[in-house]
């Protein structure tokens, strides 16, 4: 149970950043997670070990504004939620183009339910090693 | 660098820290986690373990009657032998040898 | 007229105890910029995560990081354990103080033996890390094994620790503290370790709260930020204090890491002596709710976040990592920026660049 979560809507994030960052909140981390048609975003601000989060609900398909001109420690975040989830991000300080973490052949936003390919279709299959101690 | 000189000199005239592999093998202390086995009278084919596995390395069959394990995907960490009915998987102290 | 070069530093490289890329663009031996490349381990843990169920994720939440591995498994558990509202015994708190503060010791002894290495200087590296072996025999008797120790459950702790085996710890403690002192002094009081660390790579306090540094790194900037202060497991009544600097450069970092080693030390024996009797786990039923958590505790690195929300079932909705170090890249950018390339190497370690953790 998250406590001081606030929710907001996506026009509202610019404004909101900007006024903890006036009041001296220090920039954790952002995390995203696949609800199926929408993904929920949350910020996470934290001043003298106290914390405050955002919520954000984006529609798949939907740009998210980028923070990182606000906080810069945010572009690293923005990122890789472009590269793991899919999640379009506008106006980014350094855009990677999508190979922040993920290599060139790699799979496309493996956390992302909706995309198949390695989501949740897919089955794993290992060459048979060589067998251990069998006892009978 | 006048604080070293004094036990620069000291190791100088002592005898080495390694040891000399394998003509003297270390110590290992009791309750080491080398290499998994078990004591197959008592088991009673279950499947406990095989479902618990993270590495998914053990395969129980109920007929024939068999229990394998894989050494090469284990990773020892030692929740089969918690989850163990009958308390039949041990961890031995030394590790897998290379050449069997 | 001037001419840009851009030179790769890294994936391989012997200062870097693992894989990263930094672009660093050149003007005539200094730096104007430096871009981060990353993804050389990449191992998808988050995906994993959600195909295993919430018992075994312990085993994987060890495995993020060889360095720090206890810490995370105990961070871990504290978050489930809030998620499912179990209380842990008063013993199992005190255990994992003792082998939690044991990590750090080794932890800060390995960073100390690279950067002495870093600039040329391997006598004290292979001296560093004998006294660290001492350390992992700790380990290796206690638990059963050297680095990821596989004692951390949810619910409490897996081993005890019986009266004979706490007095071979205080011994074990007792012997690496005479050797430290030798070691600290040729560290940090010789003239040519001063004339490479002193004034390189300054972080001003300012800079360091807004770019979000964490661990030693914020702290030898004069932020006083440290996760123990707030009492989780066992810390509220061990009477812990914060060590802090105010230079900013890498010889504060130095510093400050060297005093939290004695800090460290004590921890470990006041635990042990006001370690109370009684269990040591208590069983656990069920499955995690649909409910969500932000569980933080100090890793020696700085601050670590894991963002865990469940569904009712045994398998976990989304299981999120930040590690300390993804935190301090910012920082490492900002250093860079107008070093000579001579000093890189030295700027690139003193942050404590663990980098599985942060490409998990």
């Amino acid at each position: 149970m998250l406590e001081n979560v606030s929710v907001i809507t996506l026009d509202q994030i610019a404004a909101e950043v900007w006024l903890l960052k006036q009041d001296g909140y220090r920039f954790v981390t952002m995390t995203c997670c696949d609800e199926g048609e929408v993904h929920d975003v949350l910020y996470h601000f934290d001043k003298n070990y106290a914390l405050k989060h955002l919520r954000v609900k984006v529609r798949k398909g939907e740009p998210l504004p980028s923070i990182s001109g606000i906080y810069f420690a945010a572009l690293l975040v923005e990122n890789e939620m472009k590269d793991l989830l899919g999640v379009t991000v506008n106006g980014m300080l350094i855009d990677f183009q999508g190979h922040f973490m993920l290599a060139e052949g790699a799979p496309k936003a493996p956390l992302n339910k909706s995309i198949p390919g390695i989501g949740i279709q897919v089955q794993v299959k290992t060459p048979a090693a060589a067998e251990g101690t069998v006892k009978s | 660098m006048v604080n070293l000189t004094n036990s620069i000199f000291r190791k100088l005239f002592s005898r080495p820290e390694t040891l000399r592999y394998p003509f003297e093998k270390r110590e290992l202390p009791e309750g080491t986690r080398g290499r998994i086995d078990i004591e197959i009278d008592k088991c009673t084919f279950c499947g406990a373990c095989e479902k618990r596995c993270p590495a998914n390395s053990l395969k129980v069959t109920r007929e024939p009657k068999s229990w394998t394990l894989n050494p090469y995907s284990c990773i020892i960490c030692g929740y089969c032998i918690e989850v163990c009915p009958k308390k039949c998987i041990v961890a031995h102290k030394e590790h897998y040898s290379p050449n069997t | 007229m001037n001419r840009r070069s851009t030179i790769p530093f890294g994936p391989q490289h012997p200062v870097l105890p693992e894989p990263i890329q930094l672009h660093l663009v050149m003007e005539n031996e200094k730096i104007i910029q430096a871009l981060p490349a990353v993804g050389y381990i990449h191992r998808g843990l988050e995906k994993i995560a959600e195909k295993k169920d919430y018992i075994q994720d312990v085993y994987l939440a060890e495995r993020i990081c060889g360095i720090c591995s206890f810490i995370h498994s105990q961070n871990y558990c504290q978050g489930i354990e809030e998620l499912m509202k179990v209380t842990v015994p008063d013993r199992a708190k005190y255990l994992r103080v003792i082998w939690a503060e044991t990590h750090r010791i080794h932890s800060h002894l390995l960073i100390l033996g690279l950067l002495a290495d870093a600039f040329g200087f391997e006598n004290l590296f292979m001296r560093l890390w004998k006294v660290r072996e001492q350390i992992l025999d700790i380990m290796e008797k206690t638990t059963g094994n050297r680095v990821i120790l596989g004692v951390c459950a949810i619910g409490g702790v897996k081993r005890d620790i019986t009266p004979e085996l706490a007095d071979y710890v205080l011994r074990q403690l007792e012997s690496v503290e005479k050797q430290l002192p030798e070691l600290c002094d040729s560290l940090l009081k010789d003239y040519s370790v001063k004339q490479r660390l002193i004034g390189v790579g300054v972080l001003p306090k300012d800079k360091a709260h807004e770019l979000g540094a964490v661990g030693p790194v914020a702290r030898a900037s004069g932020l006083r930020m440290d996760l123990r202060e707030r009492g989780y497991a066992a810390y509220g009544d061990l009477d812990f204090k914060m060590v802090t600097e105010e230079a900013g450069d890498c010889y504060a970092r130095t510093t400050v890491r060297v005093k939290e080693l004695y800090t460290s030390l004590e921890l470990v024996r006041k635990a042990i002596q006001r370690m109370p009797q009684g269990p040591i786990a208590v069983p656990v039923k069920g499955t995690p709710p649909a409910d969500e958590v932000l569980a933080r505790i100090e890793q020696p690195r700085g601050e670590l976040n894991f963002y865990i929300r469940g569904n009712g079932t045994r398998n976990l909705e989304r299981f999120r990592v930040r590690t300390p170090t993804f935190a301090n890249l910012p920082a490492l950018l900002h250093q860079l920026t107008g070093c000579e390339l001579a000093d890189v190497p030295v700027i690139a370690i003193c942050i404590d660049p663990c980098i599985s953790c942060t490409e998990r």
